[in-house]
């Protein structure tokens, strides 16, 4: 074939072929068509572009870094200037709302339309990346994981006081003002009998006036409530905040108001953990999310107003103020 | 035509198209002079990583919960990759660095986020609610396709493994030293019990381990205790106090 100098041409088609013959059968080699291959070479043109404005071409070996192209660009600079941006648009905004929660107390945000709306977006925004996962989208929690709506409050449901268990989080040991109880596990420590955590169990939902069998032993239950439960639950029930205990007498459960729930809640000892959020979330977001959970279920003031405590809540925002 | 036979296509038609051999190894070469190019010098260059304070190989608990991450395909749902992205930084916190992968084989960057990005998830959540999440993830977030995972907490964990996974691991470059891997078993047992005698020296061994018992159970060391280390570790490592962020050496 070498010594072909002119390649053969098809006689039906006139195109030149490429020699290969296989059974009479030859292939036409017909060029590649024009806009192709200006498109290739166009691309060509873009990549050596591409390089010179781009950061394009690792450093050879001996020397360190990688051309920065005369855009200079870099995308972790970049992400850099995007969040200084969004800072300065909301910035103001966060400065407000820790002034006005620092001079009138949480409920101030109310008088404000502007920063009530701005407070409850970044709030539900903060909330549903980070919340959400364990109290749930609207905060209505799971077994084992507090609802925020209601007025029930286990460390406490003033502005202070959420923002505080947000702040350090709840048996969260990494932080050091982490709040912090244990309620032992009477059963599991072999610390109550199974007779005693029966009789204690229908005592505890008697509080709530739930339904006890008439077999209950209520008599024992209040002994062993005044000898176990009470120096946490206190005497009433009604439980203690400063301690995290809950109160056992408004028929709200954290883990389940079935018997079995809370036969097993006083086996076990029930430890819930939250994490502390000081250290991964900004303090103005902090901020925001204390008062987007107060306003949620209308944190323990608001309700206080709407029951007619209107003295109560004077005090608080006086004091705050 | 005369002048086309000498012209250079008249040799690549003559020397590399009729001859396969040849014509294989030319493809070869030219296909690879992009990753010459781009790929190899990464191999070299110093800031390729990061230089960033805190970054330590796992503890051989939290290797297992790795190894069972990667046997349970958790990475084709779930990314562990931070981009440098307003709204990522916004949900997830800080982009993921190159150091705080250095010591993982492979890495678990991941392409698909079904489930969200797991890259800073260490400390997020409770170890109670992975505990919940894993025996029923509908329990905790309704709307979850998380496919269940109880069985873990019933698995006990395969410590004669390990030793051989972390030496491993060292001949490929992962700082574990002949006592880490002699300790292997000890560390796990170690880092599950805070009163263990050999916690402070485990410690030094592992910085900023998280020492507690991850499944509630006290009585079995389960992979559900692996599996919570490793998530509890998940992008705790870098100390951000001390990352320049902003240096050259850092932009990229």
């Amino acid at each position: 074939m070498a010594e072909h100098d002119k390649p053969p041409v098809d006689e039906i088609s006139g195109v030149e072929t490429t020699g290969h013959e296989w059974d009479g059968i030859t292939e036409l080699d017909n060029p590649l068509p024009r806009w192709w291959l200006w498109c290739f070479y166009a691309s060509i043109v873009w990549a050596i572009g591409y390089m010179i404005f781009m950061p394009a071409l690792p450093a050879p070996p001996g020397f360190d870094g990688h051309t920065r192209g005369l855009r200079n660009h870099s995308e972790r600079a970049n992400v850099a200037v995007a969040l200084a941006d969004l800072e300065a648009r909301r910035g103001p905004m966060f400065a407000q709302l820790q002034q006005t929660v620092d001079e009138g107390g949480v409920v101030a945000v109310l008088n404000d339309g502007d920063l009530l709306n701005f407070t409850l977006a970044a709030g539900r925004s903060a909330f549903g990346d980070n919340c959400a996962t364990c109290h749930g989208v609207g905060g209505g929690g799971f077994t084992g994981y507090p609802n925020l709506r209601d007025d029930d409050w286990i460390w406490g449901g003033s502005f202070d006081d959420i923002r505080h268990t947000i702040v350090a989080g709840i048996r969260w040991e990494e932080h050091p003002e982490t709040r912090f109880s244990e309620m032992p596990a009477f059963g599991r420590d072999q610390l109550l009998s199974r007779e005693e955590i029966n009789a204690v169990t229908d005592y505890v939902m008697t509080l709530s006036s739930l339904t006890v069998s008439e077999n209950a032993d209520l008599a024992l239950g209040a002994e062993i409530y005044q000898r176990e439960c009470a120096s946490c639950h206190m005497d009433d029930g009604r439980g203690d905040q400063s301690i995290g205990a809950p109160n056992l007498t408004n028929n709200i459960w954290l883990y389940g108001g079935s018997r079995e729930q809370i036969r097993h809640a006083i086996h076990r000892g029930p430890y819930g953990v939250m994490p502390a959020w000081e250290q991964r979330l900004p303090e103005p977001v902090i901020t925001a999310l204390a008062a987007y959970v107060y306003l949620l279920g209308g944190g323990e003031t608001l309700q206080q107003r709407e029951a007619g405590l209107a003295p109560q809540m004077a005090a608080e925002t006086a004091s705050a103020g | 035509m005369a002048k086309k036979t000498n012209s250079i296509w008249a040799w690549h038609k003559r020397v590399m198209e009729q001859n396969s051999l040849v014509l294989t190894v030319g493809i070869i070469g030219v296909v690879s002079i992009g990753g010459i190019v781009e790929i190899a010098p990464l191999f070299y260059l110093d800031e390729t990583i990061e230089e960033v304070e805190g970054v330590r190989p796992y503890t051989p608990l939290e290797l297992m919960g790795r190894d069972i991450y990667i046997r349970e395909g958790c990475y084709a749902c779930h990314s562990q990759m931070i981009r440098p992205l307003r709204d990522e930084v916004e949900r997830y916190g800080h982009f993921s660095l190159a150091a705080e992968s250095m010591y993982d084989r492979p890495f678990q960057w991941g392409s698909k986020r079904t489930g969200p990005d797991l890259a800073r998830v260490g400390g997020k959540y409770s170890d109670e609610w992975h505990r919940d999440h894993m025996r029923d993830p509908r329990s905790v977030v309704p709307g979850s396709i998380m496919p269940a995972y109880a069985f873990m907490e019933t698995t006990a964990l395969e410590l004669d493994v390990i030793a051989g996974r972390m030496r491993a691991l060292q001949r490929l470059g992962v700082p574990y030293t002949d006592e880490m891997i002699d300790l292997a078993v000890d560390d796990v047992r170690t880092q599950l019990d805070p009163f263990a005698a050999d916690y402070d020296a485990f410690l030094e061994r592992y910085p900023g381990a998280v020492v507690r018992n991850f499944d509630g159970n006290e009585a079995m060391i389960s992979e559900l205790d692996a599996m919570i280390a490793y998530l509890q570790v998940l992008g705790t490592l870098v100390d951000f106090s001390t990352y320049e962020a902003d240096a050259d050496a850092n932009l990229r």
